[in-house]
């Protein structure tokens, strides 16, 4: 490396933690997105007359740029803003693969025996780099729908897993130890995209964001190793900050539903009784349902209304439908909330973000530890397309998956309304006893619509 | 240069260990810092903040578009072609698309901080 090069990448760096510092303060948070992209147009504009091209090698490197860019710039601006995560766990993905493509190219490239020093990271970010790749597929699949978003379970899986991780050390072994038997890198390709997939089926839908950001510091780990692979600065800098903060994050993530790590991986294999014992319980129960009209005078004569959104409310679009409600309550004198819980929508932030593009006032969402004492308080709690966030399960079940995770009192309200489509459980898929509580009404149908009525409606109370 | 060749010499002294160069040495001490500052910078962030910041750190890993360029630069033979051409594709796609999608994300917030701030860097 030369001194120019290696003083570009020390300036990358810098800027990467830069970037990441501001990243994670809600000030400059948009900074820190900028500073982090300076530092990866300096990286690269500093590799690139580094290169020595062949023909060949420069074309496919434009081609290459520009679909990835096409495909880049498109996909990040044309996705709906609900389905961020999927477009997140896409990007991560297709960063993964391009590490063990790196790392494969470069074992070609080293021949028959190449030095354990730079076959060790390689075959890492091969493995590494490939679960990522297959893993973010599913999480994908899983949140756009493609695949159901309950965990997927067979009987043994966990042994199947199991063989399938020690067939990936064994053929890791050999690679190294007999070196490049011919077409090994493609069978331990094949061998971590299988396990990718093995991994994440059985993790349920609400769970992808943990599981992203699992995937987000594998990633980055892979692409650390490449770096020692290519003795590259950059790469091993960069990747090992992602790897070190997607960690924590995943940690802070799962900290944030009030579960373990341990158990949002491999918790779906007792799930299935649970889920099967509550939902004969819930048979012979009535729920109580009521007129748009009372329900639009009920809100209208409040003098304090919470509204609970969640991913319902996303799907249907209903933010706006949403926040022409609250106005028309506020003008009748009614104060109005949001009561974001940390995992509403499908990742941390999620609501805040899609409550923000439809211009509520950023004053009105209130996080849950600074809300949660209100709702004794308050007259009409309004659930919108949210389910377990405010199952009361999680604090008085002990056998439930969910048992433990922090949820909104919604219970202590004096009215609870539930804008829901059917009584088909939540994410977790497990039944929610408040639906069936004296105090709630139910307003069937979907969001969006059950709002724009409910707007018509209080405006003639 | 100097330098180098006498960390060489010092190295191999130290007999078997000249299996781990100089470089490697180098490599693994960048490793080891940049894992620690990773943690550090980030340990007090927001709920609100976790999906961007998630995502962000996802395009700084687009910085394997560097390998993806140095392997397809120089790629001849049908096999690297192929190679290079899907990673240097796969890696810009994780960039642009990263960042891209991050800034969309924090536009949301555009405006909004202001009042928001104060109440924030205080929590946590």
């Amino acid at each position: 490396m030369t001194v120019v090069i290696t003083l570009a990448y020390l300036l990358a760096a810098v800027l990467f933690i830069l970037g990441l510092k501001q990243l994670s303060s809600p000030k400059g948070a948009r900074n820190g997105n900028f500073i982090a992209a300076l530092g990866m147009v300096i990286a690269l504009a500093a590799t690139i007359p580094q290169l020595h091209f062949t023909t060949t090698g420069l074309i496919i490197v434009l081609v290459g740029v520009v679909i990835g860019s096409v495909i880049g710039t498109v996909g990040a601006r044309m996705v709906k803003m609900t389905a961020i995560p999927q477009m997140v766990a896409l990007f991560n993905g297709v960063g993964g693969g391009a590490a063990a493509l790196v790392a494969v190219s470069e074992l070609l490239r080293l021949g028959a025996h190449p030095p354990f020093a730079e076959a060790f990271p390689s075959v890492f970010s091969i493995v590494i780099g490939s679960i990522s790749f297959a893993g973010s597929m599913v999480a994908f699949a899983k949140l756009q729908e493609l695949l159901t978003g309950t965990p997927i379970t067979y009987p043994g899986q966990q042994v199947v897993n199991a063989l399938l991780a020690a067939a990936i050390v064994g053929f890791v072994v050999a690679v190294l130890v007999i070196a490049s038997i011919p077409f090994s890198f493609l069978a331990l390709m094949v061998l971590a995209v299988v396990l990718g997939v093995a991994f994440v089926l059985p993790i349920g839908g609400a769970d992808m964001p943990v599981v992203i950001s699992l995937l987000n510091a594998f990633t980055g780990l892979a692409v650390a190793a490449s770096g020692f692979t290519l003795n590259n600065f950059a790469l091993i800098v960069a990747g090992t900050l992602v790897g070190a903060s997607g960690s924590l994050l995943t940690k802070l993530m799962s900290d944030a539903m009030g579960r373990s790590l341990g158990n949002i991986l491999f918790g779906a294999f007792g799930q299935v009784h649970a889920g099967a014992g509550t939902a004969a319980g819930a048979q012979g129960r009535t729920v109580r349902t009521s007129s748009i009209e009372d329900l639009a005078t009920l809100l209208a004569y409040s003098r304090r209304v919470i509204i609970v959104p969640g991913y319902g409310l996303a799907v249907a679009q209903a933010q706006h439908a949403v926040r022409e409600l609250a106005e028309l309550l506020e003008k009748r004198g009614v104060e109005v909330n949001y009561a974001i819980h940390p995992v509403a929508g499908r990742m941390p932030g999620h609501m805040n973000v899609l409550l923000a593009e439809a211009n509520v006032p950023y004053e009105q969402l209130k996080e849950m530890d600074d809300i949660n004492d209100e709702f004794k308080n308050a007259d009409v709690v309004l659930v919108v397309g949210a389910n377990d966030v405010v199952n009361p399960a999680a604090r008085s079940t002990p056998g439930s998956p969910i048992y433990g995770m922090p949820i909104l009192n919604a219970d202590q309200a004096h009215n609870i309304v539930f804008l829901k489509r059917s009584m088909r459980p939540g994410f977790a898929g497990i039944d929610n006893d408040l639906l069936y509580d004296p105090k709630t009404i139910m307003l069937f149908g979907d969001a969006k619509d059950s709002l724009t009525k409910l707007v018509s409606a209080v405006k003639a109370a | 240069m100097a330098q180098a060749a006498d960390a060489d010499e010092y190295a191999a002294t130290l007999g078997d260990w000249t299996l781990v160069s100089n470089e490697l040495l180098n490599e693994l001490t960048f490793f080891v810092l940049a894992i620690f500052v990773g943690i550090e910078v980030i340990s007090k962030v927001p709920t609100i903040l976790h999906t961007p910041l998630m995502s962000g750190t996802n395009a700084i890993h687009g910085i394997i578009l560097v390998g993806a360029l140095v392997i397809a630069a120089g790629a001849s033979s049908p096999v690297s072609v192929v190679l290079g051409l899907a990673a240097v594709i796969l890696a810009t796609t994780n960039v642009v698309g990263g960042f891209v999608v991050t800034d969309r994300m924090l536009e949301m917030f555009k405006g909004r901080q202001a009042a928001r701030t104060d109440e924030a860097a205080t929590k946590r």
